[in-house]
């Protein structure tokens, strides 16, 4: 008798271990409602695998080909050297050669070249009198961004005419850019993508995994069982924390071997980032789920969340162009603080001691988003 | 009463059917908000933060200066730098410091001045150093061409001062044609009329008329003495009626809020705007009637419909920089052309050519889905 109870587990591990057993039941039910439908599979890790894709080829902010059109009324020397500089770049090519002035609007109204150069008759006279030689350059601005890039491109061009004119005695400046030596936009981008992409899906399961059963009334069947609310809570979250990390597997692969974009920092640390992050997240989805009375709303309601959630990240603009409010509200933003950590990880090598303040705001939303979950379960039955 | 009616002209029936289906749709949609949040109260929060939050314009950038070179010639150099509109330098002692504060993100970029910079600058060969951090790669070309730009102005003047040879200079007059500040709110704005009419359409559409499915009430009314025309016309109308209510949204926004300017005709800017938002609406009729799942169809519509509209419409992404065979598959969607035109009709006028066009290929659209759309219905039916 006093042998076996010596072998038993003492009495607090046996009840973990049976309260984590009960929570097993819950994940094993919720893994397999999941993965039951051929169809949900598909959809569980397609949009990943084509996001990336779509994302990798297509959101490129690096101008790489200018067409122009040139109108050189001076037909000087220096005129043709800032022509054939122009066109040594790789960047413009031009479209058109013009004779006069009006053939400009037409070509950049209907989009033909993204700029018009003209250099005007006196341009050569004014540049050997030691004077300025002005050029005038129109750009299309119907996107402002590629029109701000192209002109400094040009000014770029134009400065090192200059310099090789007075004879190699202006500045040179030296570039160097860390942790993105090519200034690639795509770098910018792709890290961040891992955390952004399974954001959608992660969220979305775990406002519909309580919703479908509310919708279809399992869910009062699930509050008689002997399960607390803690474990149902952690039963439903795990699945759709286990299916963001999957997904942001799949983005890291792409982004590692397809796209080639080199990682700099530990995998253990990114993952580590990447689960407090999809906490978060489905932190903010069971709290939608227990005020969605049916799927449709769950989903809506994440929708209408998702969005600002990532337009707000820093993925795409810097959080310090934002007004002083809305940089505030970032502070509750899973994403904004989920982006810095893949990329200061992935790219930066940073290690945990230079990141942790990151994980304050994530496990702050967490701290609040799944008790609260878990007590609106109980509370708000419909 | 009825009876009279049935009785009357086949004409009269059919509209006297659509009038009481799309007061049924309209209640339908007006009793469940989680639909409206999507319709009315996710548009305006994306106006917001398109107009006010996200801005890719590079402004008062922190940069750090290490001057390790005091005399007189540094210090007009970098008055050049001080002045930038663009720039807001502070002074770093050391190297390390700057580092630190570039990797922390307190600066976007290091302006390193050698100590033997005025020496060296005498004899030729002065070079000044530039790290950036790349991880925001567009922010850091833009701080490229600023301070090459603020350097080469200041070194520009230095030389008219000192005299000596003078070479004369090539100067730069540029103009942005529609867009003369630069500002990047003016095409993300009209754009944001592409994004809302592709989520109102395609998503929202397809994700409640696929709950219909699902539950079997579709069916239940193709049994009445409807007719399948009818039914899709009533189910359509609350979503044009939402869609109508958006564009006038993003319209006086545009306008009143964010001064975007309307150079084009008024009228135009709504047909074409009318034409995208049926071929949404057939997409999402289309997907809805192919998945007939909610999740399904709200992730084939997110996938299909409104991330490309968002990546590769021209929308953000420039499709100048793409690779050609993305580009090909953005020349197919219907986004790329209304971004087209809607760019070009709040920015550079009424290019009645391009409307034409343009609203030829969306009519086209409209045949082609209307057909499909069709062939699903009645296949399923059979």
């Amino acid at each position: 008798m006093d042998r076996e109870s010596g072998r038993a587990l003492p009495p607090i591990l046996a009840s973990v271990l049976g309260w984590l057993g009960e929570v097993a039941f819950l994940f094993r039910k919720e893994v397999l409602a999941l993965f039951k439908d051929p169809a949900n599979r598909i959809i569980l890790f397609a949009p990943a695998f084509i996001q990336t894709l779509l994302f990798g080829y297509g959101a490129i902010l690096d101008l790489q080909h200018v067409p122009y059109a040139v109108l050189d009324q001076s037909r000087g020397q220096a005129a043709s050297e800032l022509i054939a500089r122009l066109d040594g770049t790789g960047v413009f090519t031009r479209q058109a050669t013009l004779v006069n002035a009006s053939q400009i609007a037409p070509l950049i109204d209907r989009q033909q070249v993204l700029m018009a150069v003209t250099i005007p008759a006196d341009f050569d006279r004014k540049l050997a009198g030691g004077g300025n030689g002005e050029v005038q350059v129109v750009f299309d601005g119907r996107n402002s961004t590629t029109a701000g890039s192209a002109a400094s491109y040009v000014s770029a061009v134009v400065q090192a005419l200059n310099a090789a004119r007075s004879g190699g005695k202006g500045v040179a400046v030296v570039r160097r850019a860390w942790f993105n030596p090519n200034l690639e936009s795509r770098w910018q981008i792709m890290p961040a993508m891992i955390a952004t992409l399974s954001m959608l899906q992660t969220m979305l399961l775990a406002a519909l995994s309580v919703a479908r059963e509310r919708e279809q009334g399992t869910f009062d069947q699930l509050l008689v069982t002997p399960m607390t609310p803690l474990q149902i809570l952690v039963g439903k979250a795990l699945p759709s924390i286990v299916v963001g990390l999957l997904q942001s597997t799949i983005v890291m692969l792409i982004v590692l071997l397809w796209f080639r974009i080199p990682m700099s920092g530990s995998p253990f640390l990114l993952y580590f980032g990447l689960l407090c992050f999809n906490i978060a997240a489905v932190g903010i989805g069971m709290t939608l789920s227990a005020f969605a009375l049916n799927m449709q709303q769950a989903m809506l309601y994440s929708f209408v969340l998702i969005m600002p959630l990532t337009l707000l990240s820093g993925l795409l603009t810097p959080i310090r162009n934002m007004p002083l409010v809305l940089q505030y509200a970032t502070y509750v933003n899973p994403l904004r603080f989920g982006v810095a950590i893949v990329r200061r990880v992935y790219l930066e090598g940073a290690g945990l001691g230079e990141i942790a303040i990151n994980f304050v705001p994530l496990l702050a939303v967490a701290a609040v988003t799944l008790p609260l979950s878990a007590w609106l379960f109980r509370h708000r039955l419909s | 009463m009825s009876d009279a009616r049935n009785t009357s002209a086949d004409g009269s029936g059919f509209t006297t059917r659509l009038v009481a289906l799309v007061r049924k749709e309209t209640r339908q949609m007006l009793r469940d908000r989680s639909n409206l949040m999507v319709g009315l109260l996710l548009p305006v929060v994306l106006i917001l933060l398109f107009g006010y939050g996200l801005s890719f314009d590079v402004r008062d950038a922190p940069v750090a200066l290490v001057i390790q070179d005091r005399s007189e010639t540094v210090r007009e150099l970098v008055s050049g730098l001080r002045g930038s509109p663009y720039l807001d330098p502070v002074d770093v002692q050391t190297m390390e410091e700057a580092s630190r504060m570039l990797v922390d993100g307190k600066v976007d970029a290091i302006v390193q001045i050698p100590g033997d910079f005025a020496s060296r600058q005498v004899k030729g060969g002065a070079q000044v150093q530039l790290v950036l951090n790349g991880v925001d790669s567009t922010t850091a070309q833009t701080l490229e061409a600023y301070v090459q730009g603020a350097l080469a102005t200041a070194t520009a003047r230095q030389a008219d001062r000192g005299g000596g040879v003078a070479t004369g200079t090539v100067t730069l007059m540029t103009r942005t044609w529609f867009n003369e500040e630069g500002n990047s709110r003016w095409y993300l704005v009209p754009g944001l009329v592409v994004l809302i009419m592709t989520l109102v359409g395609a998503f929202l559409s397809s994700l409640l008329i696929a709950r219909e499915w699902e539950r079997g009430t579709l069916e239940a009314l193709f049994v009445t003495p409807v007719r399948p025309l009818e039914l899709v016309l009533a189910k359509l109308a609350p979503y044009i009626i939402i869609g109508l209510i958006d564009l006038a949204m993003c319209i006086i926004a545009a306008v009143v809020l964010f001064a975007v300017p309307i150079r084009g005709s008024l009228v135009a800017i709504v047909l074409v705007s009318f034409l995208y938002l049926l071929v949404s609406l057939l997409v999402g009729l289309l997907i809805s009637g192919v998945t007939r799942n909610q999740f399904a169809a709200s992730q084939v519509a997110l996938l299909a419909s409104f991330m490309p509209a968002l990546m590769l419409s021209g929308f953000v992404f420039d499709l100048r920089n793409i690779p050609l065979a993305v580009r090909i598959v953005a020349e197919i969607l219907p986004a790329t052309h209304f971004m087209g035109v809607i760019k070009t009709l709040f920015l550079a006028g009424t290019d009645w050519g391009m409307v034409a066009s343009n609203s030829a290929i969306l009519l086209g659209y409209i045949v082609v889905l209307t057909f499909l759309t069709r062939r699903t219905l009645r296949k399923r039916l059979g």
